[in-house]
């Protein structure tokens, strides 16, 4: 293992910014593993952590591929992490809105691009990522369609599902779509809950980041089995959104079966605990993305179902 | 007359609406949009709508069609001091032209879109932000540059930046209405949290100006003769922090400078030593200038336009 600074840069009253790579074995760039982004991602950065960890201990057994170099780089992004904000302390901006980097621009450019000058050529690129809206997910490997997704090597991490999305114009920003562009197969992996730990959730990630490095031979370490992954795109989702705002309770999370007309959740006066709103699940189906925050406004996606025909 | 443009439910007793208020003379049913305050943290624009606002109706008979304007298109990030839409994290530029079916950040902004397409114009005023002052300037989609450029010459700015498409910039609101047909102009003007004064009645007198030209209004205009600069007469230049530090400027926005001539230091307040002399890049007007102290590395200090 070699630790090694990827970027550095002196602040005006803090300690000096620094993103820190983990290197494990020696050759051709094959696979890249990319934390938290936002100081929000601690999920992410937990999992890499135990990640780093496995991989000491792998490397030590000889068991890293020759020839197969990996790298693992747990936080992006330390200084907002430590303030606990989500977006770059000073401005707010998304280092995951600035690929591919432009190394005379703005700060998180320069950022981004260190990370992308780094990050790019790898044969495999993986990225712990997380959801702008409060929620939990069934976990899943998500791709952006862009012509250049491959799907049949998302099927390796055998999470239950495997998200094709449409890009949208922001989305060309995103290092998931950079490093498609540049001919790294880039898997965006959605795991837990935003800002909390979920240790039994990472668990599940990690067996599946180590089932895909080892059924492309880049480690061995067996691991047991995970799902035959379901390939889904938005024509397959059931969006469900509250008619009301107040207080919300749900009665189901993420990876329940329900049946047409279950009740999910209800949406409950403020002033008077009465219920607003009954939300009935509108099919059969598992519920792959449930929003978990206590208020909710009009029109808030709430769930989102994966319709079982 | 005031009219809700959106409305939406918000959890605690509470309703998030957006108006525009609807000044309306003669018989002509052309319409003229002013929409400002998508990003909560620039109030430049609020002015600008006030000091219009006020004047169309002390002249409503010199008014000939429907003049529509919006002063906060994002209310809740102007009441917290937050660009984005606060419940979301979400910049509202980015979004357009939104979704009916979406969430409330994308019911709104679809809103929005919906009640400005068919207009004759649309003006869509910005401030910079927190760290940047601009001087007056009409941003342009090199792909609109044709079309728009004569009526952004006629708000009476100083300058016209002709840009770069951009994947990105498509979820823009200008981009979005620009698409369809709707001509849509960005003032981008001042800095965030501050209202310019004379910026403001300069530009109102520039709308007054293309009111007067598209026939929307036929009384007397203000217009001081000054030169407007269009970015392709030149070249623009970025100049960023080559440090962190504390930025202490020597010149003024708005100021035509010599390579080589300073702009300001970054400096370690700390150990009272001077880090880099920030000078300019090239012979030039600065047009944009940090306004906020505190620097990082990267961080934009100038943007000086360069005349070939
Ligand atoms: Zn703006």
């Amino acid at each position: 293992m070699e630790k090694k600074i990827i970027f550095r840069m002196n602040s005006p009253y803090r300690d000096d910014f620094r993103i820190t790579g983990f290197e494990f074995g020696v050759g051709e760039k094959t696979v890249a593993i990319v934390g938290a982004m936002r100081g929000d991602e601690i999920q992410q950065q937990y999992v890499c952590a135990q990640i780093v960890k496995r991989l000491m201990k792998i490397e030590n057994d000889g068991k890293i591929d020759k020839g197969c170099k990996i790298l693992v780089i747990p936080n992006a992004n330390p200084f907002s992490m430590n303030l606990e904000k989500r977006f770059w302390s000073m401005d707010n901006t998304d280092i995951n809105r600035m690929f591919p980097g432009y190394d005379k621009g703005e700060t998180t450019q320069r950022i981004a691009a260190a990370l992308f000058d780094t990050l790019k050529n790898y044969t495999y690129g993986i990225q712990l990522a997380s959801f702008y809206m409060p929620g939990e997910f069934v976990p899943h490997v998500r791709m952006l369609d862009t012509g250049y997704q491959d799907t049949a090597d998302a099927k390796f991490f055998e999470l239950p599902y495997i998200y094709v999305r449409k890009p949208r114009p922001y989305d060309s920003t995103m290092l998931n779509y950079n490093w498609q562009i540049w001919n790294t197969f880039a898997f965006s992996i959605y795991s837990g809950l935003t800002n909390q730990l979920n240790t039994d959730l990472a668990e599940e990630t990690i067996h599946a980041i180590f089932r895909f490095m080892n059924s492309k031979r880049i480690v061995t370490d067996l691991q047991r089995h995970g799902y035959v992954s379901e390939i889904v795109t938005d024509d397959n989702h059931v969006v469900v959104q509250s008619k009301k705002a107040g207080i919300y309770t749900k009665l189901v999370s993420a990876n329940h079966a329900v049946e047409k007309g279950d009740l999910l959740a209800r949406i409950i006066d403020p002033y008077n605990g009465d219920t607003l709103d009954e939300i009935l699940s509108p099919c059969k189906g598992i519920v792959f993305f449930a929003h978990y925050r206590p208020l909710v406004l009009e029109d808030t996606i709430i769930f989102r179902i994966i319709e079982v025909k | 007359m005031v009219t809700e443009v959106f409305s939406s439910e918000l959890p605690i007793d509470e309703r998030l609406t957006i108006k525009k208020n609807r000044i309306k003379g003669g018989n002509s049913e052309k319409r003229f949009c002013i929409v400002t305050g998508t990003h909560g943290d620039e109030l430049e624009g609020q002015y600008v709508c006030f000091l219009l606002s006020q004047f169309l109706q002390e002249h409503i008979d010199d008014v000939d069609g429907v003049i529509d304007i919006y002063p906060a298109l994002n209310p809740l990030g102007i009441d917290s001091i937050t660009r984005g839409i606060p419940n979301f994290d979400l910049d509202m530029n980015r979004i357009f032209p939104g979704d009916p079916r979406g969430a409330m950040a994308e019911t709104a902004a679809n809103a929005i879109y919906n009640d400005l397409l068919g207009a004759e114009m649309v003006i869509d005023i910005h401030a910079s932000n927190i760290f940047l002052r601009e001087i007056p300037q009409v941003r342009i989609n090199v792909k609109n540059a044709d079309l728009l450029v004569p009526y952004g010459k006629e708000l009476n700015v100083d300058f016209i930046w002709i840009h770069e498409a951009a994947t990105v910039l498509e979820s823009t609101l200008a981009h979005s209405l620009n698409s369809v047909g709707t001509p849509c102009l960005v003032v981008e003007m001042g800095v965030g949290m501050r209202i310019t004064r004379h910026y403001g009645t300069s530009l109102v007198n520039g709308i007054l100006q293309l009111l007067k030209s598209l026939g929307f209004y036929r009384g007397e205009v203000d217009i001081e003769n000054k030169e407007q600069f269009v970015s392709t007469q030149g070249e623009v230049e970025f100049l960023n922090a080559g440090c962190s530090g504390v930025f202490i400027p020597s010149i003024d926005n708005n100021q035509w400078m010599k390579k080589g001539e300073k702009i300001g230091m970054i400096v370690n307040a700390l150990e009272g030593n001077v880090l880099e002399t920030v000078v300019s890049p090239c012979d030039g007007l600065v047009f944009t200038l940090r306004a906020y102290p505190i620097v990082y590395e990267g961080s934009l200090m100038a943007r000086i336009f360069k005349k070939n």
